[in-house]
């Protein structure tokens, strides 16, 4: 089995348009929660998000590719850019017809489709824009990436509600670590500020009327966040060879199925998938120096995965740092594990562990170092990024830190 | 409370977890009636549904049992009036 690289690093969330933006905004611990300008928010009953703020197409797209793109697939599309830009692809032919591309999304472009039905259910017009069953699919940001570089090879995308770019991560890098491709662009895009969409996560009751605040005592719920983060992936031997910057390799995957509720988290299920990783990567629980957590600062995820700390690490909880970038670029959906599993990349290359931003205040039920509110210097060899979907499907990506 | 009110909102409640309306009384726990959360953000849909009021996120937070439930629900339908009279 091959070791697998990353080499190519993208993103574009409440934190910025580029990596430094993301980076600087982590170390930091600068939230990217505002109250949300995309959307008209006067019937709904929370007010705040992380939203790419002032976003337009341009300068990313020329106006006519962008009315095929839904805002979740120009999203992908750009950080797609800059990931195969910093990693310094050399296109062959033979790559373009080999490489993979894995995406993550939830939504998709429902956005969209929540317009088309303005149209015919408010508005009483009698059709939809023909655009809208192509800017709606949630393939739709993996074909655009697909076209961007010509990329002919294996492409597909992952819907698992809040592990879905932890899922496409994942199968990116057993396919660089098995030989099935020798190069992956994968990652997670996500765009579902849209009244439809806000609508249904206010009558889940689970967005905080505030802000968000993991494993603090006052927590009130998670707030959504948009944006996309891709990574290449490659064989660390091949990278090397060519002189490649390594930001860290992916070490380890691991999933599960809570088979218990379709929306109450559960210890044990998260917990499998954490030791699924840990199997996969070859890694003993006492190697892991950080977890980037789901922590999306619900009542009942936080406490959850707190149990299924303890359970899968016993003493050495205690030691891990643990933190939720959830505080500062939200919870971004299908996204949100890129976007976390980027943050881990970067601790592990910078040596920087990200806080949990917006933290007040100790609650027992969630007795971890979460790293409150300031980044901490530390080198740190494993990191765990984990996401636990709505739906119960697990997603662990095990990292570690460049050699 | 008026009975009709407290017939109502067991009703509701009966009729959104799907359980015999008989097994529903206004000193039900929801713990005994098996409502998980997601359960009780359905019933609260159904009550704003069925009284035509909008019951805020934090009015629900420590709401446990049917009994409540009720005097919450009274409560809001109590300020709608009192907000409809101011207005008129």
């Amino acid at each position: 089995m091959r070791r697998v690289a990353i080499t190519g690093i993208g993103a574009i969330s409440a934190l910025g348009r580029n990596i430094a933006e993301f980076a600087e905004s982590l170390r930091e611990g600068r939230s990217g929660i505002t109250p949300i300008e995309s959307c008209d928010m006067t019937d709904i009953r929370f007010r705040n998000g992380a939203e790419v703020k002032n976003y337009s197409h341009q300068p990313y797209f020329e106006d006519r590719r962008a009315d095929f793109m839904d805002r979740f697939a120009q999203f992908a599309v750009i950080a797609a850019r800059e990931a195969v830009d910093s990693a310094g692809v050399v296109w062959t032919p033979e790559l373009r017809e080999t490489a993979a591309i894995i995406t993550g999304s939830c939504v998709g472009g429902q956005s969209t489709e929540d317009l088309g039905f303005v149209e015919v259910y408010k508005l009483r017009h009698n059709r939809v824009h023909p655009l809208t069953i192509p800017k709606t699919m949630a393939n739709a940001g993996a074909s655009h990436m697909s076209m961007e570089f010509g990329i002919t090879g294996p492409s597909y995308t992952i819907s698992t509600a809040c592990s879905s770019a932890g899922h496409a991560i994942g199968q990116a890098f057993w396919m660089v670590r098995s030989g099935a491709t020798d190069l992956a662009i994968t990652g997670g895009s996500e765009a579902p500020f849209s009244f439809g969409i806000l609508k249904a996560w206010e009558a889940m009751r689970v967005v905080s009327p505030e802000t968000c605040r993991p494993f603090s005592k006052d927590r009130k719920g998670m707030i959504l966040g948009e944006g996309a983060a891709m990574f290449v992936l490659e064989p660390l031997e091949a990278a090397e060879a060519r002189g490649a910057r390594i930001h860290a390799e992916v070490v380890g995957f691991g999933m599960s199925a809570d088979a218990c509720h379709i929306t109450q988290p559960s210890a044990e299920g998260a917990a499998r998938a954490m030791r699924a990783a840990l199997r996969d990567a070859r890694l003993a629980a006492e190697e892991i120096g950080y977890i980037n957590a789901h922590g999306t600062a619900t009542l009942a995820n936080d406490p959850t995965e707190t149990v299924a700390i303890r359970s899968v690490f016993g003493a050495h909880a205690g030691r891990l740092a643990v933190s939720s970038t959830k505080s500062m670029h939200g919870h971004a959906l299908g996204a949100a594990a890129a976007l976390e599993c980027l943050a881990a990349t970067l601790a592990l290359r910078d040596g920087v562990l990200p806080p949990t931003a917006n933290y007040n205040e100790p609650d027992p039920e969630c007795d971890l170092d979460v790293i409150p509110n300031q980044a901490r210097s530390k080198q740190v060899a494993y990191a765990l990024s984990n996401s636990f979907a709505f739906g119960g499907l697990n997603a662990v990506l095990a990292l570690a830190a460049p050699r | 409370m008026s009975d009709d009110l407290i017939q109502r909102v067991l009703n509701v409640i009966a009729t959104s977890k799907r359980i015999p309306l008989e097994t529903v009384t206004i000193d039900s726990e929801f713990q005994q009636l098996g409502i998980d959360s997601m359960d009780a953000v359905e019933i609260l849909f159904a009550l704003e549904n069925e009284f035509d009021i909008s019951i805020p996120d934090e009015e629900v937070r420590s709401v446990r049992n049917v009994r409540h439930m009720c005097e919450g629900v009274e409560r809001l339908i109590a300020a709608k009036s009192a907000g409809a009279q101011a207005t008129q």
